[in-house]
């Protein structure tokens, strides 16, 4: 069999499919999370850049594991919370806004990243600790599905169980049913005194606690280091996630998925003559192509329903001539 | 009876310094459906919102249920059982109705979780209870508008309103959903509910109205018993002079064909039907009028006329040049000129300013525009010029328009259409969501035209606007022409009914002027 296929089809290369999607899995539910309650957030880029920084170094100076998740978890909620003050209270233009938390992010994390260890590209001189990879009992001794399931760092298992948790965050709660309403009809929200701003806020709260558990992977679990932008465009082709998946947690886990697959091809081809640069603009190729299709079919659907809409009103059978009869004798 | 809500000299100064409610006082008498009429402007919303809480008087009290209310905010209003359906829906369309009606007062199961069976059934239960059934697990969006209504007024009865406040409920509905509100509205009164509701279509008020408040001017002319009012009787007090409401004047003698519409047929994408083989005619001079329940095809058939989709087949002429293929702008150029159905949607820019609005079909024309570049003084004027003619109410040429009532948009969107000296009028729904005193200026306006010897083509829902102006009528039923009335001097409305069900029909009835 051809090298390249026969190591897709091993149970290594769908390892490798799991542990790359987790830094697209997290970021791609916070900005579902944020989508859905109507505010765009393109922050989880710098979201999980400051949460991968904030891990390593508090991990490196601490030695604790609990305080680099605590600190790397506030990094990014407080990087959420910001843009909320921005957007929702100084009334700044979301986008703009999360533009600015981006650059923001990069420049410090480089500025702290020199001020603690002197070297402008990478922590590689800190001893950083990383979360721990689980082999699962039982299912580790299972052929293939132990190898591709069993042995994943732990933050991978979060990452699967956020999704289901996400469903019954957004659809079970009266948090999530808020947080759609909000998104779909602010007015409708307030009209029945719900605290729009409150909700938008608590949104992109969580989108940047879910940003930073993508980070905080990255950089404590991935690698065992944070490097300058590590987080590589991971924190926007979150964003194409999210839309291919509908912000829907099943749909973001599949995207997730694709990406992860796609990434892991690049990976390893990486190991034919074929010119790196090349191979490195396979995932955003991929991603252009799957929003086109995307964009595509979400055309048609609307086309669909407008004409079913358009149908309701169609039925004005059943009932009384249009004006009163009796008015047109006047 | 005693009164369940007293407002009592109610002055509201807006900030811009713009006097809306001047003394304004009211009485509602419990367990009745009260209207308040005016026109545009006149106060009424004002009245509204300072009932609900949302804006506070400078003077005045409002008095619930015999004691002295403040509310700070309309949650207080609605705990203390005043519920508002506004206009424009406040419904969140991917919500299920259920969500929508318990969104704000959750039903919680073990503190955290939303307790979707409670939910659903208590819902439902409010619906049955007032006998307005609804799907409460279907989503807003897959509703149409008139269901959408009812899930509104639900959502207020399931937070326990007594006191339902409307906002001119019926300018987004269609006739039959006009119908099937009133019956609501009835039994909800039967439920000892009291409803207060803002209109100005005069026959729904004497329909449903046990008493009437007019305001003009942001005062109360005053408060009485429907009963003792005729409808034209509330009309001049609206607008403090007579309307006249009666058939239009014959024209003198109608032209030459200038409108001729030719076996026209269009099938949508999905396959349907819209319209099959309709032949008509308009002649300078006249008014031909197209009555029928809206959705029978009139949209599209407006819209194949303008330039705006093409016709699957058939020819449409003007001045004997054969117009499909061309684009709105080479339409327009022929001297046509088109009064959309929805203003918002098709007929003005909301952000943009009076001055762009005016000048959005002719500004490449150079008395617009020289070199790429826009003569804006010119079109300040010219703007000022066209705001006086059509006597629209803004506060400058610049305001953006969307910051005018429904019918100073639609007034602006007239005389746009009106002041580019067209030939051909293509007026769809022209008075929609309008108060009485725009309705009868647009009206004399299309008469003007009409006497001037442009052809008009009407698109109306409202039959009585039809019939008052209509010099010949055509009805359409499910995409094709049932009848042609050529005579319309004594038409009823019940002559037209029958054939806009499809009750009735005519063989092969065109509007061709020599059939």
């Amino acid at each position: 069999m051809n090298p390249l296929l026969s190591s897709i089809f091993s149970t290594g290369f769908a390892f490798a499919i799991l542990r790359v999607m987790t830094p697209l899995l997290f970021p791609a539910l916070g900005v579902a999370v944020s989508d859905l309650a109507g505010s765009v957030n393109i922050a989880l880029e710098g979201i999980m850049l400051m949460a991968a920084f904030f891990g390593v170094i508090v991990s490196a100076f601490t030695g604790s594991l609990f305080l680099a998740l605590i600190a790397g978890l506030a990094a990014g909620i407080l990087m959420g919370a910001l843009l909320g003050y921005f957007h929702l209270k100084m009334k700044a233009d979301i986008i703009l806004g999360a533009i600015a938390l981006n650059m923001f992010a990069a420049g410090m994390t480089i500025f702290l990243l020199f001020l603690f260890t002197g070297d402008k590209g990478s922590t590689s001189s800190l001893q950083s600790l990383v979360f721990p990879s689980i082999e699962i009992p039982l299912l580790k001794s299972i052929p293939i599905l132990g190898e591709i399931f069993s042995g994943h760092n732990i933050l991978t298992y979060v990452a699967l169980l956020f999704v289901p948790l996400f469903y019954v965050l957004m659809f079970k709660t009266p948090l999530g049913l808020r947080i759609r309403a909000v998104g779909q009809n602010p007015d409708a929200a307030e009209s029945v005194g719900i605290n729009v701003d409150k909700i938008k806020l608590y949104a992109l709260m969580l989108s940047g606690l879910f940003g930073a558990l993508g980070g905080l992977y990255l950089s404590m679990g991935y690698v065992s280091w944070f490097s300058r932008d590590m987080t590589a465009g991971r924190g926007f082709i979150a964003i194409a996630a999210a839309t291919l998946g509908g912000n829907m947690p099943i749909g973001i886990l599949l995207a997730s998925l694709l990406f992860g697959f796609v990434n892991s091809i690049a990976i390893y081809i990486a190991s034919l003559n074929v010119p790196s640069e090349l191979i490195q603009m396979i995932p955003y190729l991929v991603t252009i192509i799957a929003l086109a299709i995307f964009a595509i079919r979400a055309q048609r659907v609307k086309i669909k329903v407008g004409g079913e809409i358009h149908e309701h009103f169609d039925t004005g059978d059943a009932a009384i001539p249009v004006a009163d009869p009796g008015k047109g004798d006047s | 009876m005693e009164n369940i809500l007293q407002v009592k000299n109610i002055t509201m100064v807006y900030p811009t310094g713009v006097i809306a409610n001047k003394d304004v006082s009211m009485d509602v008498k419990r367990n009745s459906i009260h209207a308040i009429v005016g026109e545009n402007g006149a106060g009424k919303s004002t009245l509204m919102n300072v009932i609900f809480g949302k804006i506070h008087p400078q003077d005045g009290d409002v008095f619930y249920k015999g004691e002295k209310v403040n509310f700070r905010n309309p949650n207080y209003a609605i705990k203390a059982g005043i519920g508002m359906v506004h206009q424009h829906l406040m419904l969140a369309p991917d919500l299920t109705v259920a969500e929508n009606m318990i969104l704000g007062i959750e039903p919680k199961k073990g503190k955290i979780f939303l307790d979707t069976v409670n939910a659903l059934e208590t819902t439902d239960a409010v619906s049955k209870k007032y006998g307005m059934d609804v799907p409460v697990n279907k989503k807003i969006k897959d509703l149409p508008i008139g269901v959408r209504q009812r899930v509104e007024i639900l959502k207020a009865l399931f937070r326990n309103a007594e006191l339902l406040i409307l906002d001119e409920p019926t300018s987004v509905l269609t006739p039959q959903e006009t119908e099937v509100l009133f019956e609501t509205l009835f039994k909800l009164k039967e439920n000892g509910k009291t409803i207060l509701f803002i209109s100005h279509k005069l026959s729904e008020v004497k329909k449903l109205a046990d008493s009437v408040t007019v305001m003009r001017d942001t005062r109360v002319i005053t408060t009485k018993d429907a009963a003792e009012l005729t409808e034209e009787a509330i009309a001049h007090l609206m607008v403090g002079r007579d309307i006249n409401s009666g058939r239009i004047a014959e024209p003198e003698n109608p032209g030459k064909v200038r409108l001729s519409v030719n076996n026209l047929s269009y099938i949508d994408y999905e396959n349907v039907q819209i319209l099959k083989d309709i032949n008509f005619d308009v002649r300078a001079g006249e008014i031909l009028g197209i009555a029928g329940v809206e959705g029978n095809g009139q949209s599209e058939l407006v819209n194949i006329l303008t330039g705006l989709m093409r016709p699957t087949d058939g020819a449409v002429s003007v001045d004997g040049k054969n117009i499909i293929g061309m684009t709105p702008r080479q339409i327009r150029e022929l001297r046509i000129s088109h009064i959309p159905e929805d203003r918002m949607e098709n007929g003005v820019a909301d952000i943009a300013s009076l001055e762009e609005n005016f000048i959005v079909d002719r500004y490449y024309k150079s008395e617009f525009s020289k070199k790429g570049r826009l003569n804006w003084k010119y079109i300040k004027d010219y703007s000022v010029d066209l705001i006086k003619r059509f006597n629209i109410l803004t506060q400058s040429s610049k305001t953006p328009t969307g910051a005018l009532s429904g019918g100073n948009i639609q007034k602006v969107v007239v005389a746009r259409e009106l002041s580019s000296d067209p030939e051909l009028i293509i007026a769809a729904q022209p008075t929609r969501g309008v108060d009485i005193g725009s309705e009868e200026l647009i009206h004399d306006l299309l008469k003007k035209a009409r006497d001037e010897g442009k052809a008009i083509f009407l698109i109306s829902a409202d039959l009585d606007e039809i019939i008052k102006l209509s010099t010949r009528i055509i009805v359409i039923y499910d995409g094709h022409i049932t009848k042609h009335f050529t005579d319309c001097r004594d038409i009823r409305g019940m002559d037209l009914g029958p054939y806009m069900l499809g009750v009735k029909k005519e063989e092969g009835a065109s509007g061709k002027i020599h059939s």
